[in-house]
């Protein structure tokens, strides 16, 4: 559960947060794809480590540290899968540094997605989706969904009070009684999400959804120099991240 | 000048062997202020559904009679045309907001229908304004309480500038100080701008002295319709069972006593200087 | 009898719901707990069959501390009858989904037939036995949840906006409905903002506002004290608002019924014009 504060979208303004959506989500996808350049733990660990100086002008540090430990469960597993695997090698020092390497490539793609999604508000995620020229209904299917989220997740608090105080206790029996226990919760839960996209549709016929082919939109993401600035330095890393994978021997730890 | 004209509606329900309207006439003209009243059932949801198109296209089911709103019939028009003419604004504050911010709230009727964005955000301005929440233009749906998010549904729907608003029982989870700001904030767009409201309410003590006519509906049809002193005075009313404002009540219960005020009051105030007056004698 | 001491309670987000508040309620009462959204009224009936534990103080349900039991156990006692009864209707028939409850609480078979029979009759849903509870109007639901509760006869009962949406009548019937639990010796907790309601119901009134008990007392003095009520939100009765302008005529100050507020009048008037 914890691994999703992490990808909450926190509120606050630093020029990591001002950055176009759609160039922050190419620096992530950058990163990801040069993290899978690289076998060596010695790149990883500079990849992973370069991403600290964002994190910490965005001011998200605190939610970033809560995605990294949900995912490190996730982590640890690949540490010892590779191990295992890795056991056979004669080069077991270098198994390890192997494996960690490995461990540490997924906790990069965690982070640089998960600091994506703190420094994103929703809608202008939203915004971006539509002007990568992405069907309007997706868009805006995506971003009701989003906004209902605190929502549905109240009402399901709810209907699990009304049925605890009606003498449902979901801790007790064995696993099918269990199971069998979260029908009151998942058909008032259902009934509802029914109920609630009926009143949705019928506000939006009212607000004249679908009148014009095309719709116009109050905002719209417009890239600054700083945006431009941003995708020329990521790219020109990335070359040379290339360069450095091509011509360069990197140096090989072993633990 | 009438904005909705309504002949001979009967309406059955998709799958319903009874009809929920029976042979509704009725003339609203612009800018009147309507109260829709009657027991629970009478059809008066399903009515009010009819001025903006949900009924018939919608809900489906089988529509008889016309229903003309502001010169259009709602038969040959779809909702997304007929909501410019007629703004709603439903009984649950949650489910009719849809978006991340206020502003973008009260935008998105008019980036439906496709309007510059100058125009986009004059209009959005001018609808915060008139719903005084201006304040709460960044603010996410999830952090205003109930009476701020009817406002904001007020303001969505006041931004398309329709000539008629549609409010079903707007104030039902909200308290008594709040479901009166709404009722104000109505107010204000009947007199000033001169939109025709129909609101749909149970709460009449509080609503009935903004209104300017009431229409009391039972089982599917209008049985009373006119001005609030003289409805809700009469005998039919008080058999039918709706909740006759106290200030009326009160009227009646003197009048039995032999106590004749000089009209029938609506307002606390015009209560208490009628009393005055009594006493004066 | 249910003791609230001093309790605190904050929510796992930070909010700060209840702030020392302090209330204590007899068997057999009849009490209404009213103030603005976000007061903390429902926050606070939920502690008292256990949902929520306070973060400080304590809550007692006849003897019992909250703590000390499982939510079970208190609703067995403290039956709580949420607002939106499609919250927790999920049956196949409305027999079924008053039997939930009682099956729950371990109730053996004939003695759950015998009180179906009997919820069925006392809310008027006999001829709906079997039919599905989604197929009912909204005031029928509401009164099955109401049945599906009042089941297994607590001796508590609280009932959480039960006046949202229902028209004139059907109030008539609630509030005539609560009267006769109460005189069933039954405590009865009603928490609304429902102002003519709670006048012609004339319980005893608790006014709270952000997570503060502020008033607490007979209906007669709470709902006519105007400074206290619009504080939190509310009006006075309009036959208070009507005594209030009047104030100047040494008319009683306390009235909130328009029964008794016609016969000052008419004395006053009639006294007035015999002079």
């Amino acid at each position: 559960m914890r691994v999703f504060e992490g990808l909450k979208f926190k509120r606050a303004s630093t020029p990591i947060h001002k950055l176009d959506p759609r160039v922050k989500f190419f620096v992530s996808c950058i990163i990801f794809i040069t993290a899978i350049l690289f076998n060596e733990l010695l790149p990883l660990l500079i990849l992973f480590f370069a991403q600290l100086p964002l994190i910490l002008i965005a001011r998200v540090h605190r939610e970033w540290m809560q995605s990294l430990k949900g995912a490190s469960i996730f982590a640890v597993m690949i540490f010892i899968m590779n191990l295992i695997v890795g056991y056979t090698s004669p080069t077991f020092g270098y198994t390890i540094s192997y494996s960690l390497a490995m461990a540490i490539r997924f906790l990069v793609l965690v982070a640089s997605f998960s600091c994506f999604f703190l420094t994103t508000s929703p809608d202008d995620l939203g915004l971006a989706l539509e002007q990568s020229h992405i069907p309007y209904e997706f868009c805006f299917a995506f971003t009701t969904a989003v906004r209902f989220v605190p929502v549905l997740a109240n009402e399901a608090q709810t209907i699990v009070d009304a049925q605890r105080s009606r003498g449902l206790e979901l801790e007790k029996g064995n696993f099918i009684k269990r199971v069998r226990n979260y029908i009151p919760i998942l058909i008032p839960l259902i009934v509802g999400a029914i109920r609630r996209s009926l009143e949705l549709a019928e506000a939006m016929e009212s607000r004249a959804f679908g009148a014009k082919k095309t719709r116009t939109s109050l905002y719209s993401l417009r890239m600054k120099s700083i945006d431009y600035f941003v995708v020329i330095i990521t790219l020109a890393l990335f070359l040379l991240a290339v360069y450095i994978r091509m011509a360069v021997a990197i140096p090989r730890i072993e633990i | 000048m009438s904005v909705i004209k309504v002949s001979n509606l009967t309406y059955t329900y998709l799958g319903s062997e009874k009809p929920t309207l029976k042979e509704i006439n009725l003339v609203i003209d612009k800018g009147e202020f309507v109260i829709l009243t009657g027991p629970s059932g009478c059809g008066k949801t399903t009515f009010c559904r009819c001025f903006n198109g949900l009924i018939p296209h919608f809900y489906g089911g089988d529509l008889k009679g016309d229903v003309v709103v502001s010169g259009l019939a709602v038969r040959d028009h779809p909702t997304s045309e007929l909501s410019q003419y007629v703004g709603f604004v439903f009984q649950n504050p949650e489910n009719q907001l849809f978006a991340l911010s206020v502003e973008k709230d009260v935008a998105f009727g008019l980036e439906n229908l496709g309007l510059q964005r100058d125009e986009i955000r004059r209009r959005v301005e001018w609808a915060l304004d008139m719903t005084e929440i201006t304040h709460l233009r960044e603010s996410a749906p999830y952090e205003l309480s109930g009476g701020q998010q009817q406002r904001v549904a007020i303001a969505s729907v006041l931004a398309m500038q329709p000539e008629v608003i549609v409010l079903d029982e707007p104030t039902s989870f909200l308290d008594p100080l709040s479901a009166k700001k709404i009722f104000e904030v109505v107010s204000r767009l009947n007199t000033e701008l001169k939109i025709t409201i129909i609101l749909v309410e149970h709460r009449l003590d509080l609503a009935v002295m903004y209104a300017n006519r009431v229409i009391v509906m039972d089982g599917g049809r209008i049985i009373l319709s006119g001005h609030p002193r003289e409805v809700f005075n009469s005998e039919k009313a008080y058999l039918t069972g709706v909740g006759i404002p106290k200030t009326i009540r009160l009227f009646q219960l003197l009048r039995e006593d032999g106590i004749e005020l000089a009209y029938v009051p609506i307002t606390p105030d015009e209560t208490a200087q009628l009393i005055r007056e009594a006493l004066k004698l | 009898m249910i003791k609230v001491e001093n309790v605190y309670f904050t929510y796992p987000n930070g909010v700060e719901a209840l702030r020392g508040v302090t209330v204590r309620i007899e068997d057999g009462e009849f009490v209404t707990i009213m103030g603005e959204n976000g007061a903390g009224k429902t926050t606070l009936v939920k502690h008292f069959n256990g949902l929520l534990k306070p973060t400080r103080g304590r809550v007692e349900v006849d003897g019992i501390d909250t703590r000390d039991a499982s939510v079970a156990e208190l609703s067995r006692k403290v039956g709580l009858v949420f607002q939106n009864s499609d919250h927790q209707l999920f049956s196949e028939t409305v027999e079924e989904e008053i039997a939930f409850g009682l099956r729950n609480f371990g109730f053996d078979a004939p003695t759950i037939s015998k009180r179906v029979e009997w919820a069925l009759n006392l809310l008027d849903l006999v001829e709906y036995r079997k039919s599905s509870p989604f197929m009912l109007s909204g005031g029928e639901r509401k009164r099955l949840a109401l049945a599906s509760v009042l089941a297994w006869d607590p001796k508590i009962i609280v009932l959480d906006e039960p006046t949202i949406g229902q028209d004139y009548q059907q109030k008539v019937k609630l509030r005539e409905f609560i009267t006769q639990l109460n005189a069933q010796k039954r405590t009865v907790i009603v928490v609304t903002h429902d102002v003519e309601f709670v006048a012609e119901c004339r319980p005893r009134v608790i006014l709270m506002s952000h997570g503060e008990v502020v008033a607490d007392g007979p209906a007669p003095r709470i709902l006519t004290d105007y400074d206290t009520m619009t504080k939190v939100s509310l009006l006075p009765p309009q036959v208070t608002q009507i005594f209030l302008r009047l104030s100047d005529l040494n008319l009683p100050s306390n009235i909130i019924d328009i029964y008794e507020a016609k016969q000052l009048l008419s004395a006053r008037i009639c006294k007035a014009g015999s002079k």
